[in-house]
């Protein structure tokens, strides 16, 4: 009850004009020449040491990509990214790899404690941080800075480490699942992510473990003209269970900047991931301005028989959001679950939904969508809901909401269901709304200001998918939507 | 005390409010009668401040200070508070929460300290009781799926818990059956204090015989063309509205 109010309150004390998170860190940076070519490629994997075939793999993807197009189908409009301009990776000078917390540049320990991101253990520990008892995994740039709580969870046999570490730690585990749900060929985003993807978080949960905590990776993009391709990777083993967040900021800059990231999960028997992101990328300024580029290819595989894996995103940043969080629900009495907030204002552009394909028999599978609209922006939900002839007994259910505030944005629903076995039952319910100016005026009666109506109008509207991020995230989340509001009335 | 000055409304060129006098002392209860269209609604939300009407001319004066000049909110904070004939729907917003968002906003706008939960859980809960309002229903979603006669009952709960100086209901009676009725009015009778004055707006005489006024107005044509004691309404009810509609096309 009291967040809505803090909510408020919160967001009074932060600067109007200002993304929070804009701020840039001086700091000396390592880079291979501008644009792409296989000797990039070669650099990076060179870079991080790595063996033979990983380097055949990213050569692999590099020649493939070379063939691929762009893809244009989604409703996004922007004047086309110019591949040769950008830099493919950036580490801060000195430091190529993972290093305790004395090690690291005090310029980037002050970044992230500038963005409220505990990554002295000793601090979360004593409860100085508000946010204890989270492992976190700080990617600035191309490579992982920082991973906390590393002794600890690996008392319960969970590893939670860079990739970059993991492939020299646990090259079998990174060789058996890396490109497995998200294949090098998937993609032009992904198969470019495949050629130069330069860190990110590995997590292997053993058979029958709980996580003793949440995992958290906080990217921050610093550099500029530098594009971010991380890759994730998240195994749960049988009967395990995993809760994972995800945080982004970058700098405020006048250019573009592309993310093109690639998440991976896989849950086998009986074993669950609750997969959390919070995006907050730069959006670019009111007239559309500078901004993330967000292409990011994220899927789940519940390969084992009752596995779980349930994504929850609050989707609050970047000029252009083009993402789709998905399951494929192989296994026998699997489920997905896919629980979404994107709001857009100013300029933004979001296209983003979810794909839950069903494989095996008895799976099912939840999407709850909340679009906001406010501003020039436009906000399509696209959702893909499959039924395989094998699938029998598969039920979706799907509902997707749609709010718009003021009368030059756009909300749009673009679902798509194939189902080929009879016993299938999708249901999809949609709908749009408008902020009312009644609405508006009734809360403002009874003494709530113009911005602080809206915002807990919005937050009522969006109180479903809330309720199921970690209470932390919760709060921040809440925030997050009022700030990205901040200038949609009046 | 509240004063209102030949105040001239329009709405997208028509002329709702034209030259309404008005003054509604502290501690009174003043009636507002009139036929359909006279305007009554809109002198409701014009003095709320509700955007859209245009305000050619006049003045609404609280406690000597001419609130036309501030919006909604800041009117709230100072002490208005309108009782809706059609109370909105909040989806997804809990009626505790919305009450606690409320009331600390006006409390922060006049440079007071926010009220500390179990305080407002207490203050809520009385007010509950003198309007028989369950307390599961402050759990839901304000006003969601509330009967017409719940929706009333939770404006005077608002009124109650937000203290306003001016309370304007605007139809409160409509869609209410006898026991809810009762209910309301007890309510607002509690709220009745030497400090506090009220505007009851109605069609019907039988609000009245529950809330008694100290005066009644007759509305015609966006002005307030006969005043009197409480046996204007009585008269009202046995002759209607006829004879006004004539006054106020003179």
């Amino acid at each position: 009850m009291p967040a809505v109010q803090d909510t408020i309150d919160r967001v009074k004390l932060i600067d109007v004009d200002q993304y929070k998170y804009g701020f840039e860190t001086e700091i000396e940076m390592e880079k291979p020449a501008i644009g792409l070519t296989e000797d990039t490629v070669r650099y990076i994997s060179d870079r991080k040491n790595e063996p033979a075939w990983l380097l055949e793999w990213r050569l692999d993807a590099y020649k493939r990509w070379l063939t691929m197009r762009e893809p244009d189908w989604s409703r996004v409009d922007y004047p086309g990214i110019k591949y040769d301009e950008i830099y493919y990776y950036a580490a801060p000078k000195a430091n190529a790899g993972p290093m305790s917390l004395d090690d690291i540049d005090p310029e980037i320990l002050k970044t992230y404690e500038k963005l409220g991101i505990p990554l002295r253990e000793v601090e979360a520990l004593e409860g100085v941080q508000t946010r204890s008892n989270i492992a976190v995994d700080a990617v600035f740039d191309s490579v992982s800075v920082a991973t906390t709580f590393k002794a600890e969870l690996a008392k319960a046999g969970v590893l939670f480490m860079p990739i970059s570490e993991a492939v020299h730690e646990h090259p079998e585990l990174v060789q058996k699942y890396l490109g497995s749900v998200v294949p090098a060929t998937d993609n032009f985003f992904a198969t470019l992510n495949s050629a130069v993807f330069s860190d990110g978080s590995f997590v292997y949960i053993p058979p029958g473990v709980r996580c003793p905590m949440e995992l958290s990776t906080y990217f921050r993009i610093n550099e500029r003209n530098t594009g971010q391709f991380e890759r994730t990777l998240i195994i749960a083993d049988k009967g395990s269970y995993v809760s994972y967040l995800e945080g982004c900021t970058a700098p405020r800059r006048d250019e573009n900047q592309l993310h093109a990231a690639v998440v991976e999960l896989v849950t086998l028997d009986d074993a669950e991931i609750k997969y959390s992101t919070v995006q907050n990328w730069f959006p670019g300024d009111a007239e559309g301005k500078g901004g993330i580029y967000n292409f990011v290819t994220k899927r789940g595989d519940c390969r084992g028989k009752n596995s779980i894996i349930t994504w929850t995103q609050v989707e609050t940043g970047s000029a252009i959001t083009w993402k789709y969080p998905s399951c494929i629900l192989r296994g026998d009495g699997s489920r997905g679950e896919f629980y979404s907030i994107a709001i857009s204002n100013g300029k933004q552009q979001v296209d983003s939904g979810t794909k839950m394909i069903h494989l095996g028999k008895n799976t099912t599978s939840r999407v709850i969508s909340k679009g906001i609209a406010a501003g020039r922006s436009d906000n399509t939900y696209r959702g893909l809901i499959s039924a395989h002839r094998r699938a029998t007994n598969a039920r979706n259910f799907t509902n997707c909401d749609s709010l718009l505030i003021g009368d030059q944005c756009g909300a749009h629903t673009v679902p798509y269901l194939e189902s080929n076995n009879a016993s299938a039952v999708f249901e999809h319910e949609a709908t749009t709304s408008k902020i009312s100016d009644d609405q508006k005026f009734y809360c403002m009666q009874r003494g709530l200001g113009e911005e602080e109506a809206v915002a807990l109008i919005v937050n009522g509207f969006v109180k479903d998918v809330l309720q199921q991020l970690p209470m932390e995230f919760a709060v921040e989340a809440q925030k997050l939507i009022s700030i990205s509001l901040e200038g949609s009335v009046g | 005390m509240i004063e209102i000055k030949n105040l001239v409304v329009q709405i997208e060129d028509n002329r709702i409010l034209n030259g309404l006098d008005l003054k509604v002392a502290d501690g009174e209860v003043a009636a507002i009668m009139g036929p359909n269209g006279s305007g009554k609604s809109t002198l409701s939300y014009v003095i709320a401040g509700k955007e859209d009407y245009e305000v050619l001319d006049g003045e609404v004066l609280l406690d000597g200070e001419n609130i036309l000049e501030m919006d909604a909110a800041e009117r709230a904070a100072a002490g208005v508070f309108l009782a809706f004939q059609y109370p909105l729907e909040i989806p997804g917003v809990g009626t505790m929460t919305f009450l606690k968002a409320a009331l600390n906003a006006q409390r922060k706008a006049r440079g007071e300290e926010p009220l500390s939960t179990p305080e407002l859980i207490k203050r809520v809960n009385a007010a509950g009781e003198v309007l028989e309002i369950k307390r599961d229903f402050l759990k839901r979603a304000l006003n969601v799926g509330f009967s017409g006669g719940e929706k009333k009952r939770m404006e005077i709960l608002q009124m109650a818990l937000l203290e306003p100086r001016f309370c304007i209901l605007d139809e409160t009676d409509s869609g209410l059956d006898i026991d809810a009725l009762r209910i309301v009015s007890d309510g607002v009778n509690k709220l009745r204090d030497p400090g506090r004055s009220f505007l009851v707006i109605t069609h019907y005489q039988r609000l009245l015989n529950h809330i008694v006024p100290d005066t009644v107005h007759v509305m015609s044509a966006g002005r307030i063309v006969k005043s009197g004691g409480k046996e204007l309404a009585l008269e009202l009810e046995a002759n209607g509205y006829a004879d006004y509609r004539q006054l106020a096309a003179e």
